[in-house]
């Protein structure tokens, strides 16, 4: 016998459902008056710093349908490449920019709105600055643990180039996967659950 | 293990996470997984600034009701139908220690089984008094609590004849955006449980188990509402001691 470690377990993942949006964005789906808005619905309002930028996409199954009842998450950070997190040690990120969003895929065509802003660049671990990327995570019915990715901006090829992460797709062409298309200020991420273009998902 | 309160932010990354423990992507007995799952492998990589970080939720965007799904939709003076419950716990990580401040929504079926949802079909009658969400926030020791009836269980297309247990969907924030997580509670003594093919996603049934809230006696209320149990485990992050660091980081 040796010393009990003492760890727990990690709760275990369950799938967000079809009624995902009662508990994350009641307003959405027509539940008013328990929460005045919901949550992450606005990034950005007039004070914010940085450059405006829209991020829309779709979240597409592997019979090429694209899914009207995901809910997307990102996480990014602010214009000059700080989080606004109390792990953030490096400064102070923009008070007007919480860095975090919320959106459902709309129920009509499945499309998932950002209003945000470019973010920064940040380090990786070794100090090498990363290319500007936004964190995703997204739930949804018959995804049974939340997927993660990050989404790259097609007008930086010199950045992503030098990125640590893209670095680690060893299948090059799947990298592309990780970049959106579009051009400032207005980028499309459609990201592919399976097939021939499955988006790269993280272990992260 | 110690309770004490972290006087810095932790900025270590998190334990990887165990992928025996959780459900596997392509799971063909719940039938909607089978054109959502991944079918490559995730790429592997210990967590950067960009994961290591989260949004923090502050006690001041919640209202009064906010965790009283008995009360939070009902008209003035009315209250939804159903066993009156309280469900309570505390929110840690894999190394035991508590997460305060996590921000935790919750979602569920009325007491008849039914969601307010306009995808929703089941033939159950809509409660006028209950609208289905509440959230919370933990606090400094990573403790929380709401107010709501028991969820009903309910049919869903699935099997010819699948039903859902009783169950409450929760959504935990906590301090990294690593350890975002989305999960089910049930109840103790539901034999339905291990009938579903949803909770039989998760091959282990150690992590079935850990999903099942106790009856909590002892912190029922007398002639009010009985307690159920359900502690939440968010994963763990190693220590930045161990980092090694470029010369003067």
């Amino acid at each position: 016998m040796v010393q009990d470690l003492g760890y727990l377990k990690e709760t275990a993942s369950q799938t967000a459902g079809p009624y995902v949006h009662i508990g994350l964005t009641p307003n959405f789906c027509g539940i008013s008056g328990v929460y005045k808005a919901d949550l992450g619905t606005s990034m950005v309002n007039d004070k914010t710093l940085g450059q405006r930028i829209t991020v829309r996409g779709r979240v597409i199954d592997g019979a090429g349908m694209p899914l009207k009842d995901a809910l997307i998450e990102i996480w990014q950070a602010d214009a000059s490449g700080l989080y606004n997190s109390p792990a953030e040690m490096r400064g102070t990120a923009d008070p007007n920019f919480a860095g975090w969003g919320r959106c459902p895929t709309s129920a009509e065509d499945g499309v998932f709105t950002f209003e945000t802003v470019k973010p920064g660049r940040v380090p990786f671990k070794d100090g090498r600055l990363m290319a500007p990327h936004i964190t995703l995570w997204i739930v949804a019915r018959g995804i049974n643990i939340g997927l993660h990715t990050r989404m790259y901006f097609p007008d930086e090829a010199a950045a992503n180039a030098e990125d640590p992460l893209l670095a680690r797709v060893e299948h090059r062409h799947r990298a592309e996967t990780l970049v959106a298309a579009g051009a400032a200020p207005s980028y499309t991420f459609d990201i592919h659950l399976q097939g021939e273009k499955e988006t790269v998902f993280l272990d992260i | 293990m110690s309770d004490r309160r972290n006087d810095k932010p932790e900025t270590g990354a998190f334990f990887q996470r165990d992928r025996d423990w959780h459900a596997p992507a392509f799971t063909p007995g719940y039938k909607t997984s089978v054109l959502r799952s991944p079918q490559k492998a995730l790429l592997s990589l210990d967590g950067t600034i960009s994961e290591i970080t989260g949004p923090v939720f502050g006690h001041s965007m919640l209202s009064e009701l906010d965790n009283d799904l008995i009360h939070n939709f009902a008209k003035p003076g009315e209250s939804a139908i159903g066993e009156r419950i309280i469900v309570h716990g505390r929110v840690l990580d894999e190394r035991g220690r508590p997460v305060p401040g996590a921000l935790l929504e919750f979602w569920q079926a009325n007491a008849g089984g039914r969601y307010r949802h306009k995808k929703e079909t089941y033939l159950a009658a809509l409660d006028p008094n209950f609208g289905g969400c509440g959230r919370t926030i933990t606090d400094d020791e990573g403790y929380y609590f709401f107010r709501t009836i028991k969820p009903g269980a309910y049919p869903w297309p699935n099997g010819v004849n699948d039903w859902r247990p009783a169950h409450i969907h929760f959504s935990i924030f906590g301090h990294g955006f690593a350890q975002r997580l989305i999960t089910q509670m049930y109840f103790e003594g539901d034999p339905m449980i291990w009938k579903c093919p949803i909770v039989n996603t998760i091959p282990d049934r150690r992590a079935i188990e850990q999903l099942i809230a106790p009856l909590d006696w002892a912190n029922t209320m007398p002639m009010d509402a009985r307690a159920y149990k359900f502690d939440i485990v968010l994963r763990g992050r190693r220590s930045t001691f161990f980092e090694n660091r470029p010369e003067g980081n």
